[in-house]
């Protein structure tokens, strides 16, 4: 096969492109002049200021709790909607409704979701929010299970139906187990999605209540300081560690089946 | 054994019954939380885009068609234009600098194929926010860019490189490039070498080849790559607020002032139904061109 070198140029391009600013915003995290832009030398002084932040660490325990709860509620309704499009209709619209908040613009179900909360006269807050987050995440689990229960053997289940199980023990000892791998995948990104979610949460989040990347906006908005440097190092420190870790545990789930 | 007992027709009845009890069981809850949590708000979108506003935010419901007619004011029309230009010249440059990438990555060894793909999902998976903050410390004064050139002895003053519209649309590219690669290397990597010699030998040259062999087999990869980027691109309002300076406003800033600021929300929902619109459009085309490649 031909190999042009000309064809480095932009391969070489797009990783200077993509990595120069992350570059840029981690060595200066560790500046320790005042200025976000100009190095001045070592530091670790704004990881300190950074720790005594009252509203990060408010806006990160308010992203947490809605994380951790719009993933449990989505992995339960996507897994069972999941199982239920399979296997109990054929109803290509029903396909398409729970593949919607996964492909519209996430502008839209914000919008729709905070008139929706007015109408019916809720409050805002992180319930709302949870909720929210919920509706897309549902999505991608449905997404990820659907696609492990096409190529899941059925005869185990029908072996099983046979034998005279009721379609719950079915359910639970058998499509269950098969799935787990990908009920744990769908999670993770239901998880990882809604902990980087700004839009949706900007819509519905009451002003009280801020996620992280909301008090992450309005920081930016006013004005740049190292400290969002460091909290955006900590940042790309741990989605990295949990890509590189995801990415380590499909390759080990794939060698072992 | 309960089912050598029955009869034929109670075992066919309770047969109905257990499927009828799966369809509640599985399906119901999560249509449920659909209906309420996504229909519903998207028809209350839908039907406010026929009413007046309030004079104190609300809606008053009295028909009224002035929505419509006032998305084809100038002033209106004029950011629907200007947002689909942005977002099509993020969508070229992605899909110029994507496409040589992923073919080069294509062709990589097996280990390093990987650790390249892995390097262009990785910025993707970091906070949105983040990244474009990155560009504010890069592009700034002060910053990154600037110094260099003056270093260089390029420029005597600092460029204004920050809040126009070409940031927008490096803030664009930047986000949603790792889009772009990911289905144009799908394609390319599925693409079978053998078509490439098999046109070299017959006496094609490299352009001739990539034109009429390479680039008609991965034309889907190319058209969900451009879809990728032109759907988040369009509706965006982060990276027109925080790299456009306010000063050049799309279509995403407009419907969230209509709701935030104006508290227009009927003229904010016909906006945002013609956000969905041009993106069916789109879709529906997509669609149409994969079927027939």
């Amino acid at each position: 096969m031909r190999k042009s070198r000309l064809l480095y140029v932009p391969f070489w391009a797009t990783y200077v492109f993509l990595y120069t600013p992350i570059v840029v915003l981690v060595v200066m995290s560790f500046n320790a002049g005042d200025s976000p832009y100009v190095y001045e030398g070592f530091s670790l002084e704004w990881y300190g200021t950074l720790a005594k932040n009252a509203a990060i660490r408010e806006g990160l325990v308010n992203t947490l709790i809605v994380a951790v709860g719009s993933t449990v509620l989505a992995t339960v309704l996507g897994t069972l909607l999941a199982v239920g499009l399979a296997r109990h209709t054929r109803s290509r619209a029903l396909d398409a409704l729970g593949m919607l908040p996964a492909v519209l613009p996430d502008l839209v179900l914000g919008i729709g979701l905070l008139v929706f909360y007015a109408t019916i006269k809720s409050t805002l807050g992180l319930h709302s929010v949870l909720l929210a987050h919920t509706v897309f995440g549902m999505a991608f689990v449905t997404a990820v299970v659907r696609t492990r229960l096409t190529h899941a053997d059925t005869s185990l289940e029908e072996a099983s139906r046979d034998l005279g199980a009721t379609p719950f023990t079915t359910f639970v000892r058998i499509t269950l187990p098969q799935l787990a791998p990908g009920i744990l995948a769908g999670a993770l990104l239901a998880f990882t999605l809604s902990i980087d979610e700004f839009v949706i949460a900007f819509f519905t989040a009451a002003p009280t209540t801020p996620t992280l990347p909301i008090v992450i906006y309005s920081m930016v908005r006013f004005g740049v300081t190292p400290e969002i440097n460091a909290l955006a190092t900590l940042l790309l420190l741990v989605s990295f560690t949990a890509v590189i870790v995801t990415q380590r545990m499909t390759r080990l789930t794939e060698s072992l089946s | 054994m309960t089912r050598s007992t029955g009869s034929g027709a109670s075992v066919r009845s309770r047969a109905r019954r257990s499927r009828a009890l799966g369809r509640l069981v599985f399906l119901g809850p999560g249509l449920t939380y659909l209906i309420v949590l996504l229909l519903i708000p998207l028809a209350l979108l839908i039907s406010f885009t026929v009413f007046r506003r309030g004079r104190f935010g609300g809606i008053v419901y009295e028909l009224t068609a002035e929505n419509f007619t006032r998305l084809f004011d100038p002033l209106y029309l004029g950011v629907v234009i200007g947002s689909l230009r942005l977002a099509a010249i993020a969508t070229l440059i992605a899909l110029l600098v994507g496409y040589p990438t992923a073919y080069l990555i294509a062709q990589l060894p097996q280990k390093w194929k990987t650790i390249a793909l892995v390097a262009i999902v990785l910025p993707f998976w970091t906070n949105f926010l983040v990244r474009i903050y990155a560009w504010i410390i890069l592009l700034s004064g002060p910053g990154l860019v600037n110094s260099t050139l003056m270093d260089l002895g390029l420029i005597d003053k600092p460029l204004e490189l920050l809040y126009n519209q070409g940031t927008i649309v490096t803030g664009l590219v930047y986000s949603y490039l790792p889009l772009m690669v990911l289905p144009l290397y799908a394609a390319i990597e599925k693409l079978d070498p053998q078509l490439r010699e098999a046109s070299a030998n017959l006496g094609a040259g490299p352009v001739r080849t990539f034109a009429s062999v390479t680039l008609p087999l991965t034309l889907p990869g190319v058209l969900t790559g451009c879809l990728f980027v032109f759907v988040p691109s369009f509706g965006n309002f982060i990276i027109p607020e925080l790299l456009g300076g306010g000063r050049s406003i799309m279509v995403g800033n407009l419907i969230r002032d209509q709701f935030l600021k104006s508290r227009d929300w009927p003229f904010g929902s016909t906006l945002a139904l013609a956000l969905i619109a041009v993106l069916i459009v789109l879709l529906l085309a997509q669609a149409w061109s994969a079927r027939r490649a």
